[in-house]
């Protein structure tokens, strides 16, 4: 593939519990290339953000363990690297935003105070006067109406949509290749989160950055990215150019997984997926979503299936598919 | 590895080895108090024994401890004192966290309503007054031995309970299984202390252990004034200020009693924090 | 067919420190017997208000609810327990809905026994017919909330809302902290129960594409008042207010065929206004796209444009 910007492969990590381990990511591979709009969507508790931590650096380690596998951005291991260069990383390659806005501000600080602190930092100025200048024009990016009046505001002065267009301000406060938008206006209505969504999808495209898009909601996937990976358990079970994707879905969670959202045309509600996402502490063998698969077959109870390209632009992890997986 | 209930608790409880050095401090203090008849090398020392031959003998093999201007062994009295000790954090805090308790549960759950402004003002005025002045002011007036000691620490230390729980309880009627316990029809008894007290417990314990060493504190100080347990029955604040006279050729007389509270208190607050970790909610 | 709750211009203001909060204005509808009434808004469009009125949580300022013909507008306090019984809430937190320190068992039973429902010997069988209801293993009886996963949570609350067998259910968000497999599970359930017993649901909820499939009835509320209100299949088919055309536009969909009945794309602008400020004029004005000089002027009346379509806008009514 060239030029990737983003290498993850194999990426196993466990958390240490009383008596054991979680296995939580059970060898997630994706990659991202420069200026690529990527989603990734999965349920609560599959991993999504224990993966992004992970590649940002953030895992708090312990109880978190990294196993195995590789990170790369722009061919430099990421797990190999030092405090000094993980920060570099940070500064200048890639940034995150998370779901809940309020947390990610420092209530006791103006947005000016924690923007201009940021911009400091990314760019090493000290001259009061440009830093100020740089933090209007930040926050004029993120179409922030009255930037001056908001430099003066605290967190709980703004609304939950001008919060996350803080943090995106905070985490755009220099360039970046690289975007990883955890959930970004899940916790808000659904117009806000229109407006946030487009919001990035307009920097991303100007500032030639690309986007890992976070989320658990399929048509927000759908709409605003241009390939997705689809995670179920820890494990990357499907990933394909996203009208692919929806057009045809293969992976039977996939497939269940789209029945399951409410359709505007009114066809009635499906049933659901029977069971549970697995006990990391014991997760099944084989294929882990095997327990709850329709289809599953022996094989699947006893080894991990392997991503299969279907297609050039359709991979998938089950043996239901491809050959050489049986 | 199984998983037991038990191994969990250990394994949360274990997580800060401090910890289990506070249940261990703890577990020792309780042991020494209750088997001190057998524990203590010259369990006699401990009443009116008089022996001047032996007095203010430096710490030895035979005296650990050393001995006081009566000859009689410090270690022996210690052991001893920790009864008294113990005894007076136990009865007050029996004393002091059903009417705490049961006070802030009626004033946060009827928050904004004469129950509310009645019981918190009240904790209000007696949380204003010093806390050892009151003691003071309420063991002088009456007879000083042990019992009155404990009365008056009882009657400055319910307000801290009320305090306590009156902040969680505002805060739990809230949540919505409050409001459903309500909907359904329950009564205000099964409101109170069968869906609010259960998620005030953890926290109610935790502060337990750790008013454990500052009752006995309190106590240590009633003691060296003179309110306390009297002689020649042995308590550690009375050791401290007898010996105190004697500092510093006799040191030893009132710095291993002074290093025993200190010891009580730190074990109580050390086993504390283990035990507000153990009730965590966050799975292990 | 006899209504089973009535709303009459309801209305709720709530004093703060910074000003009177208007929360609910004025609103009015009716829930029939073994009809789903979705009640739709963005956050601060005063919804939950509205159910916890209903429930006696609030006191309203004005107006009045009727329940079966009885007036029952006073705080639950007051309420009757009988009528406690016939009308059972579900909120939208299942964390926080079930006591972390009591066991499923326990938490089931506590209805059973305020109200007499079942004799003492038979509380068990009970409590395992009402797991079974919701499809939950009568082993759950001894497992404590943090044992379950969020959906299962939700699942114990409508055991708990259905043990009474209250003929209406208020379903406060229910589904929405939770996943698009956990939730289809539930409102199968939800849905199944209500066909059984006939049961009234108020459904709260900000998602469109959910009510599209479960609601016989959609209102949709902004800023304390109720903007349209139709029948589900005109609603989404003919919606006539911007507002709703603005939600129904900006609804991530994930087919080509959802996405040929959203309506023009309307980019939705601008933030939902303070609650305590309120826009002069019709309260949407700011943000629509269709705003004419009457809008900023004059609040509209709610106008029946056909039987059962009401709409809230100077646009429509004038047009027709």
């Amino acid at each position: 593939m060239q030029d990737v910007l983003l290498d993850v492969q194999d990426l196993v990590v466990h958390f240490r519990v009383y008596g054991g381990y979680l296995k939580v990511l059970d060898g997630v591979t994706l990659q991202v290339r420069s200026q690529e709009r990527v989603g990734l969507v999965g349920e609560t508790g599959c991993g999504k953000t224990t993966t992004m931590k992970t590649i940002m650096g953030i895992l708090p380690q312990p109880p978190g363990v990294i196993r195995g596998g590789r990170i790369f951005f722009r061919g430099q291991n990421v797990l190999a690297m030092r405090p000094q260069e993980l920060e570099r990383l940070r500064r200048s390659g890639i940034s995150m935003i998370f779901q809940d806005p309020t947390a990610a501000l420092n209530p006791v600080f103006t947005i000016g105070e924690q923007l201009e602190d940021a911009i400091r930092y990314a760019l090493g100025r000290t001259d009061h006067a440009s830093i100020r200048e740089r933090a209007i024009e930040t926050l004029r990016s993120v179409a922030l109406p009255d930037p001056l009046r908001i430099l003066e505001s605290y967190p709980v002065q703004l609304s939950g949509g001008m919060r996350q267009r803080v943090c995106i301000a905070l985490a755009l406060a220099s360039p970046k290749e690289l975007l990883i938008a955890d959930e970004p206006g899940t916790s808000l209505d659904v117009t806000i989160q229109d407006q946030i969504l487009r919001l990035i999808h307009r920097l991303a495209e100007d500032r030639k950055m690309a986007v890992i898009l976070i989320s658990h909601s399929l048509g927000v996937i759908r709409e605003w990215t241009e390939r997705v990976y689809v995670m179920y358990a820890g494990t990357i079970v499907e990933e394909a150019v996203t009208q692919e994707l929806f057009a045809q879905p293969l992976h039977p969670y996939t497939k269940a997984l789209i029945a399951c959202v409410p359709k505007l045309t009114g066809e009635g509600i499906a049933e659901g997926i029977p069971g549970r996402i697995p006990d990391y502490f014991e997760p099944p063998s084989g294929c882990r979503f095997h327990p709850r698969c329709p289809y599953a077959l022996d094989i699947c109870r006893k080894e991990k299936p392997k991503l299969f390209a279907v297609c050039e632009n359709h991979r998938v992890a089950c043996f239901l598919f491809g050959e050489e997986n049986r | 590895m199984r998983r037991t209930r038990l191994g969990r608790w250990w394994y949360k409880f274990s997580r800060n080895p401090l910890s289990v050095v506070g249940l261990v401090i703890v577990a020792f203090i309780v042991f020494c108090a209750i088997f001190a008849p057998w524990v203590a090398p010259y369990p006699e020392h401990a009443g009116p024994y008089v022996n001047y031959g032996e007095a203010n003998k430096p710490p030895s093999l035979t005296h650990p401890f050393g001995t006081d201007v009566f000859g009689r062994d410090v270690l022996s009295r210690v052991f001893f004192a920790f009864r008294s000790s113990l005894l007076m954090g136990v009865v007050v805090l029996a004393i002091v966290v059903p009417v705490g308790v049961t006070l802030g549960l009626l004033a946060g759950y009827f928050k904004e309503s004469w129950i509310d402004i009645l019981i918190m003002r009240i904790t209000d005025i007696f949380l204003s007054v010093p806390p050892l002045i009151l003691a003071l002011a309420i063991t002088s007036v009456l007879k000083p031995n042990l019992t009155n000691a404990m009365i008056a620490v009882s009657v400055m230390w319910w307000p801290w309970y009320t305090r306590l729980v009156y902040g969680m309880a505002t805060s739990l009627r809230n949540e919505y299984f409050v409001q459903s316990a309500e909907l359904i029809g329950a009564s205000k008894f099964h409101i109170l202390f069968r869906e609010i007290l259960p998620n005030c417990v953890s926290t109610i314990l935790t502060k337990m252990t750790l008013d454990m060493g500052w009752v006995i504190l309190i106590g240590a100080a009633l003691s060296f004034v003179g309110l306390g347990e009297q002689p020649p029955k042995p308590a550690l604040g009375t050791m401290v200020a007898d010996g105190a006279k004697y500092l510093p050729e006799y040191w030893w007389i009132s710095v291993f009693p002074g290093l025993a509270i200190m010891l009580i208190v730190l074990g109580f607050n050390l086993l504390g924090d283990g035990i507000g970790d153990l009730f965590s909610l966050e799975e292990a | 067919m006899k209504e089973l709750l009535m709303v009459e211009n309801l209305q709720k203001f709530f004093t703060t420190s910074r000003g009177v909060v208007k929360a609910v204005h004025r609103v009015s509808f009716a829930i029939y017997p073994g009809e789903t009434f979705g009640l739709v808004g963005e956050s601060g469009s005063g919804k939950s208000t509205v159910a916890y009125m209903v429930m006696g949580m609030y006191r309203p300022t004005a107006g009045r609810i009727l329940f079966k013909g009885q007036d029952i507008t006073m705080p639950h306090t007051r309420r009757p327990l009988a009528l406690k019984k016939d009308l059972q809430i579900v909120f939208q937190d299942p964390g926080s809905s079930l006591n972390p320190r009591r066991s499923i068992g326990e938490i089931l039973e506590l209805p059973l026994r305020v109200h007499r429902l079942v004799d003492t010997r038979r509380i068990r069988e009970r409590i395992e017919e009402l797991l079974s209801i919701v499809e939950l293993p009568p082993e759950y009886a001894e497992k404590y909330p943090r044992a379950l996963g969020g959906g299962e949570k939700q699942m114990v609350a409508i055991a708990r809302a259905l043990s009474t067998e209250p003929s209406l259910l208020v379903l406060d968000e229910p589904t929405s902290a939770l996943d698009v497999s956990i939730q289809a599970k539930i409102i199968s359930t939800l849905v199944r129960i209500q066909r059984e017993r006939n049961l009234g649901y108020l459904f709260i909820t900000h998602d469109l594409s959910l009510m599209r499939n479960i609601a016989h009835r959609v209102a949709i509320m902004y800023l304390g008042r109720i903007m349209e209100l139709a029948s589900a299949r005109v609603f989404f088919e003919k919606p006539l207010h911007p507002y709703t055309k603005m939600l129904l536009s900006s609804i991530p969909v994930v087919s080509e065929e959802e996405e040929k009945l959203k309506p023009a794309r309307v980019f939705s602008t601008g933030e939902i206004p303070s609650p305590i400020d309120l826009p002069p004029g019709c309260v949407f004005h700011p943000r629509c796209p269709e705003v004419r000089e009457v809008c900023r002027e004059r609040e509209p009346e709610m106008v029946e444009v056909e039987p059962g379509h009401l709409v809230r806008c100077h646009a429509v009514s004038s047009g027709s």
